[in-house]
């Protein structure tokens, strides 16, 4: 299979050109590389409003920016990485393209949703531009929009949340189409134990977008209410109990932090296999432990809440749960790196990115049962080791199996290969800057340093400046890496149908993919991880060497 | 293996759709059920300012609708399109009668000073304005769901008029169907949590 | 796939049946509300409530002859919105 047209040529549906058969497609691939300009565009602005953050934070006092751009620009990096990059990020680019040719088939099952999905995304990322300029400004309240400052303050809360709003029926609207998708185009020969574990993991997140997802959007209708008509259901004053709005809130949000994690586990599932050459050990475990996170994620939100008044039974309880989800969590760890063990390992960039996934998720989640046992979390809560402990698990983790995901279908995606030694470089700098910008935050946190503070004692000045100068590596490592990227799509290298020796069913067509993904009909192998033909035939390594 | 014939595919998304709308409106009921816990006495004395009576009456209309529907659906499937349509008019009939009755329940109590923010509910006893902002904003959202039903079950007449929907292809129909349906079947709890309990 | 389902074809009987029973148990639970029994009066609506819904989805919705995928993931949601309203209580009632 070679002659046929790649879906650059071949728009679909036919007959559009240019830029329409961009706008107007409804060809499952091409939405998904709009997603990815659009989610990197927001990306690289949420990135470097971070690195201001920090650069803010490196010495005492005033540095580069006032007290109230400060609570704006944390706001905003919040809202924007979480609600435009770790949400959409994984499923929306690389689950809307290699879903369906993971199962086998031409497309989603109501393409035209998928298009309409990517609009609403803008038009949610469009409303979170306006809010910048209009009014008294971007929201000072936190991603979180805790009342009842969010509903006192004077800056564009109202504009924001219905940004996100618009974001969350965007991804409510991916996962009902992924999850038809998995269960009505699968191809006929593929059972339920022979699905790839990517799809598999996009499959429960699926779930968790379909049924955590409204929750948010009624919550934030209801800020709105509250800041026009004063409904008072979050009033003390009126009879409100404030701590509803965030168990509401969490009720969405803590999913919401396995909708960011478990797609980014599916990539890892993938790339450990290929780069071990053996078969992915547990593929039944990871399947049940991929749906055992989707369930119990959705029993332990207000683990959030430890110090914000509730009853002493409900953090007992919440505190026991919590501790359930590390079990599904341990399993999968513990089965990438059973894979891995006497294993022919090859390494390349995907591979060194998801075992820096690992290790950075593991510590990411030993620091969340921290956080998550009440006892010490009253100790911790509200500091700088929240900070450490999410970024370890929503960065280390879903952003570097980002990473990996790029480097592992970029080959597939675009047809061309990236250079390897500048892959390698970023990717280390990237991960060292990582661990020298968090770990840092972990300490200050136990230390006893607050987070959001614009101003803190002199104590916490060394932390601090070390935390920034990690940032500005850390930043340093992943221009290093997206450079790579794109200078492969200028001097390009071609790329094989199958430059890893992976054995799901995106490698068995050409890179990048036709228009229909099967020009021939697929034959689906028994299990997806079988690499018995490359070991036998000796065909091991990487081509793209 | 195209999906515009696979029927149970398109019923399966807009089941998947129905579901966020339950727990969209699940929110609120959580809402509702911790200040019902919180206020019980201020809750009763507040479903004695409604009318239980046109509550029921807008129960019966729903019902009703929710009925003539689902008989459309049989019609198309008996290969009656006249009969489907009539059943059709029949309920956005009921839907309409059902928003009149709800505007004048709301113009009344508006009239009556009960309203989230008004003088009246700013100096009534908290438990009080809890439960008449739980009123307007669920039996508003619901209103609008009441609306949008509407919107798509007349889109499915004119389909139905046209021939478009037929014996062979009637998913729009049942989709529609299934919304209309939701929205009876969320007003057959938002009933009894405001006009009965007393 | 299989695009071309044998479908079932409520007749309208059965669904003019189904109305009587709903319509009898909105008239049983406006008259449970006069009475006046205290605690009860709560469980007795939200129960009437729960069959009336039940008769709704299981035939105007068709629910009774839809396949596994729809039935058991109704039920799913069903579960969510329990424990949604079910662990609040965690807080609220011991606070």
């Amino acid at each position: 299979m070679t002659a046929a047209p790649s879906f650059f040529e071949n728009p679909s549906p036919p007959g559009l050109t240019g830029i329409k058969s961009w706008l107007l497609t409804h060809d499952h691939k091409r939405l998904g590389l709009m997603y990815m300009w659009a989610i990197l565009f927001w990306f690289v602005l949420a990135m470097f409003l971070g690195l201001l953050l920090r650069t803010e934070l490196m010495s005492q006092g005033r540095t580069i920016m006032s007290a109230e751009a400060y609570n704006s620009m944390f706001t905003l990096h919040g809202v924007i990485m979480v609600f435009l990059f770790v949400i959409p990020g994984i499923p929306a680019i690389f689950g809307n393209f290699f879903l369906p040719i993971q199962l086998g088939t031409d497309d989603v099952f109501f393409p035209r949703l998928n298009l309409f999905s990517w609009y609403l995304f803008m038009l949610g990322g469009l409303f979170a531009v306006v809010s910048l300029f209009l009014g008294e400004g971007f929201p000072d309240t936190g991603w979180t929009f805790y009342v009842p400052f969010s509903v006192g303050t004077e800056s564009n809360v109202s504009l924001t949340v219905t940004a996100a709003f618009i974001l969350g029926m965007s991804s409510m609207l991916t996962g009902l189409n992924f999850v038809t998708t998995f269960h009505r185009m699968r191809h006929p020969d593929m059972g339920l134990m022979q699905i790839p574990l990517f799809t598999w993991s996009l499959y429960a997140t699926a779930w968790v977008q379909i049924l955590a997802t409204p929750v948010i959007s009624i919550t934030f209708v209801l800020i709105m209410l509250e800041r026009f008509l004063g409904i008072g259901l979050f009033e003390p004053d009126k009879g409100g109990d404030p701590l509803l709005y965030q168990h509401l809130f969490w009720m969405y949000s803590h999913p919401a932090v396995y909708i960011m994690i478990l797609p980014g586990m599916g990539v890892i599932s993938e790339v450990i296999p290929v780069f071990s050459r053996k078969s992915i050990f547990g593929y039944k475990a990871i399947v049940w432990s991929s749906m055992a996170i989707a369930i119990a994620g959705s029993l332990v939100w207000a683990h959030h809440m430890y110090t914000s008044g509730m009853s002493d039974v409900s953090v007992f309880v919440f505190s026991l749960l919590t501790f359930l989800v590390a079990i599904p969590s341990a399993v999968k760890v513990f089965s990438w790196v059973s894979t891995m063990y006497k294993g022919a390992i090859a390494m390349s960039p995907p591979l060194l990115l998801s075992l820096c996934f690992i290790y950075l998720f593991s510590v990411g989640g030993l620091t969340g049962l921290v956080l998550g046992a009440a006892g010490t979390n009253i100790h911790v809560h509200d500091t700088h080791f929240v900070v450490g402990h999410f970024h370890f698990v929503m960065f280390g983790g879903t952003g570097f199996a980002f990473f990996a995901a790029l480097h592992f279908w970029w080959p597939k995606m675009f047809g061309v290969m990236y250079r390897f030694r500048p892959a390698y470089i970023g990717a280390v700098l990237t991960a060292v800057g990582f661990v020298f910008h968090y770990v840092p935050m972990l300490i200050l946190g136990l230390q006893g340093m607050p987070r959001r503070y614009y101003d803190y004692l002199p104590q916490y000045e060394t932390g601090n400046f070390l935390a920034g100068f990690g940032g500005y590596l850390l930043i340093a490592g992943m221009v290093i890496m997206f450079v790579n990227l794109f200078v492969s799509l200028r001097n390009p290298r071609m790329a094989p149908a199958d430059p890893w020796g992976g054995t799901t069913l995106e490698w068995t067509i050409p890179s990048p993919p036709p228009m229909e993904n099967f020009v021939e009909t697929p034959v689906i192998p028994d299990f997806p991880y079988d690499f018995r033909k490359f070991m036998a035939g000796g065909k091991g390594g990487g081509k793209g060497r | 293996m195209s999906s515009r014939r696979d029927t149970l595919g398109l019923r399966i998304g807009m089941w998947l759709f129905l579901y966020s709308e339950i727990i969209l409106f699940g929110g609120l009921f959580v809402l509702y059920a911790v200040y019902y816990h919180n206020f019980p006495d201020f809750f009763v004395a507040g479903g004695r300012e409604l009318n239980r009576i046109i509550g029921a009456l807008n129960t019966v209309v729903l019902l009703v609708s929710s009925f003539t529907v689902a008989a459309s659906i049989t019609a198309i499937q008996r290969e009656k399109p006249r009969q489907a349509a009539g059943f059709l008019l029949f309920s956005l009939g009921c839907g309409l009668i059902f928003l009149v009755n709800k505007y004048f329940e709301w113009g009344a109590k508006i009239h009556h000073d009960i309203y989230p923010n008004s003088p009246t509910m700013q100096d009534a006893e908290p438990g009080l304005n809890i439960f008449f902002s739980l009123y307007y904003v669920i039996t508003g959202l619901h209103g609008l769901h009441v609306i949008i039903g509407m919107v798509l079950l007349s889109v499915s007449l004119v389909l139905v008029l046209r021939g478009r929907v037929n014996a062979g292809r009637f998913t729009m129909l049942e989709n529609s169907g299934l919304y209309w349906h939701l929205v009876d079947l969320i007003w057959i709890f938002v009933f009894p949590m405001f006009y009965l309990v007393l | 796939m299989a695009s071309h389902e044998q479908r079932h074809v409520a007749s309208y009987g059965q669904l003019a049946l189904i109305l009587l029973f709903l319509l009898l148990l909105t008239g049983a639970t406006v008259g449970i509300s006069y009475i006046h029994l205290g605690f009860f009066n709560v469980p007795a609506a939200l129960s009437i409530a729960t069959l009336k819904a039940t008769l709704v989805l299981l035939f105007f919705m068709h629910l009774r002859y839809e396949g596994r995928i729809i039935r058991y993931s109704f039920l799913g949601t069903a579960l969510v919105l329990a424990i949604m309203i079910g662990f609040t209580f965690w807080d609220v009632a011991f606070r």
